[in-house]
């Protein structure tokens, strides 16, 4: 029996310096907990040598709630509520995780309407989330434009969340069974306006900041990750899908209405931080796409199949579902002894959490500042990687 | 594969392979011994190929005095998931490790190993992951106490 439990403390302590007059000493840096790129309580030791990376060792756990413990104790319903606090940029597109497992464990059929606004709050919500991540992306580089131009853009889909759903960020609308309120009679009007005016306004956003050369020399060739490495460090969403892995489950096993719509999966092709970002642009791209192809076809119906006091109950067993959140796969895993009206054990894989460990491996050889460059490309939300 | 051709090719490859019920993925149940060759001829039968691992996670059955290992395997080639599960005895528990199949199991299991207690068997880097060094206590067994925790009202 070989374990070995470490510390963190031991990692830290720096070599001793070469014997040669040459010879440089390695040291340690800490960048964060509390960094402007971090976007978050996220600790990252970095080993140094000069100003060049030998080693990054991720430090989670500064948010860390025990989101799991607590569901332990909730019924299906209340667990929804703790979901827009994982990752807080997809909050519908978890709410939608957790009641499609719950969907599927107690066995309960929605309707067309329910599945079609669903879709279309997610690829809103993935177009926010994704605007927001392109203008920190500038901020962390330096570009306090971007920052500002993706604000003043994402404050009308911000707008038309709160309208509908009574709230900006922590949105609690998907529900199992259903949505939580119909949407406004104004609703298709306002997307239909809000598509026109988004058309241009990424297009504007490319000459504004994707050719920018000074973007392009920080971006190009670095922090390269090949498909299969990102395979193995388990990355999903944009991230793998920039190392050219077409891993998308809105493709590969359409729920909501996506299997009715046509869009193209954004693909990479080398991997670096140019294709993390550009995968992202294109995604925008799509989205607006599906939501053109649903706006109009929303089918009529009840908004929620259940009572608002009817119980759910899971029967006994182990129950696995999966989502694609604006940041890669979010898997659900319900375990129910058939008992109590909450799960025995309620588990949440996470996108961010996954994602993070890319950096230990991508950083290493490149300078202080282009760390910054490669975490932003990753866009990780930090209370999903501690939940 | 659909989901019946990939339970019977696997229990071909590991009698002892039994089909895990009331799920709604495909699920095997093994036993821990031998776990580890079983999950790389998972990997890297070509009938199979479970290149990515998404999740791995644990349960704590405290009634029956297990801890049971939950592995959530995908492939990119073919499409299709795989859940498996192991039992192992919550009295000193200790598993083996996969880190070096899926270099991404190397955080899942110190997630494991911080929250449930369950320590590897020659991982590379076991330390807690989100709560501090010194930390007593796992605080996803359901007999987890701390003096901070409110009681529910029942």
């Amino acid at each position: 029996m070989t374990v070995r439990v470490r510390t963190l403390d031991e990692l830290l302590t720096p070599p001793a310096a070469g014997s040669s007059a040459l010879s440089t000493q390695e040291y340690f840096v800490n960048m964060g907990p509390q960094h402007p790129i971090a976007h978050g309580s996220l600790r990252l030791v970095l080993r140094l040598d000069g100003e060049t990376v030998k080693e990054v060792i991720p430090v989670p756990g500064f948010v860390h709630r025990g989101i799991e413990k607590m569901c332990e104790k909730l019924n299906p319903r209340q667990i929804i509520h703790l979901t827009d606090r994982l990752d807080y940029l997809s909050a519908v597109m978890n709410n939608w995780g957790v009641a499609k497992a719950v969907e599927k464990a107690a066995n309960i059929e929605t309707n067309g309407r329910i599945e079609t606004i669903r879709t279309l709050m997610s690829e809103l919500q993935r177009i926010q989330s994704h605007m927001l991540w392109w203008g920190v992306l500038g901020m962390d580089l330096g570009a306090y434009t971007a920052f500002l131009y993706a604000f003043r853009d994402r404050e009308i889909i911000s707008e038309l969340f709160e309208e509908t759903i009574g709230a900006r960020l922590t949105m609690n609308y998907v529900r199992p069974g259903g949505v939580m309120f119909d949407i406004l009679p104004d609703f298709q009007e306002k997307v239909k306006k809000l598509l026109k005016y988004l058309g241009p306004i990424i297009d504007e956003y490319d000459t504004l900041l994707s050719g920018n050369v000074i973007l392009q020399e920080r971006l190009r060739n670095v922090g390269v990750l090949d498909g299969k490495k990102a395979v193995a460090l388990g990355c999903t969403g944009p991230v793998l899908r920039a190392s050219g892995v077409p891993l998308d489950l809105r493709k590969l096993t359409p729920y909501g209405r996506y299997g009715d719509v046509e869009f193209n999966v954004a693909v990479g092709s080398k991997g670096d931080c140019w294709d993390r970002y550009y995968t992202r642009m294109e995604e925008i791209r799509q989205s607006m796409r599906i939501i053109e192809q649903l706006i109009d076809s929303i089918p009529e119906g009840p908004v929620n199949v259940l009572r608002a006091s009817a119980r759910i109950s899971i029967p006994e067993g182990t129950y696995y579902d999966q989502i694609e959140t604006a940041r890669g796969v979010l898997g659900v895993m319900l375990v129910s002894d058939g008992k109590s009206p909450s799960p025995y054990r309620v588990h949440f894989r996470s996108p961010n959490f996954n994602n993070l460990w890319a950096v230990t491996a991508l950083a290493p050889g490149w300078r202080i500042a282009d760390i910054i460059t490669i975490q932003s490309s990753l866009d990780l939300v930090i209370p999903d990687i501690d939940r | 594969m659909d989901a019946q051709a990939l339970l019977q090719a696997i229990t071909g490859v590991n009698p002892a392979a039994q089909e895990r019920p009331n799920t709604n993925v495909p699920a095997v149940q093994v036993p821990v011994a031998g776990l580890h060759a079983f999950l790389q001829v998972l990997r890297d039968d070509p009938r199979f190929s479970f290149d990515f691992l998404l999740d791995h996670t644990a349960i704590d059955w405290m009634a029956d005095g297990k801890f049971e290992l939950v592995y959530q395997l995908f492939s990119t080639l073919h499409g299709h998931t795989l859940m498996v599960g192991v039992l192992i005895e919550r009295e000193q528990p200790l598993a083996p490790t996969v880190s070096d199949l899926w270099p991404i199991a190397e955080w899942q299991e110190r997630e494991v190993y911080d929250l449930f207690g369950i320590p590897y068997d020659d991982h590379p880097d076991l330390r807690r992951l989100f709560l501090e060094d010194d930390w007593t206590g796992y605080p996803l067994r359901k007999d987890y106490q701390d003096k901070n925790m409110l009681q529910r009202p029942q």
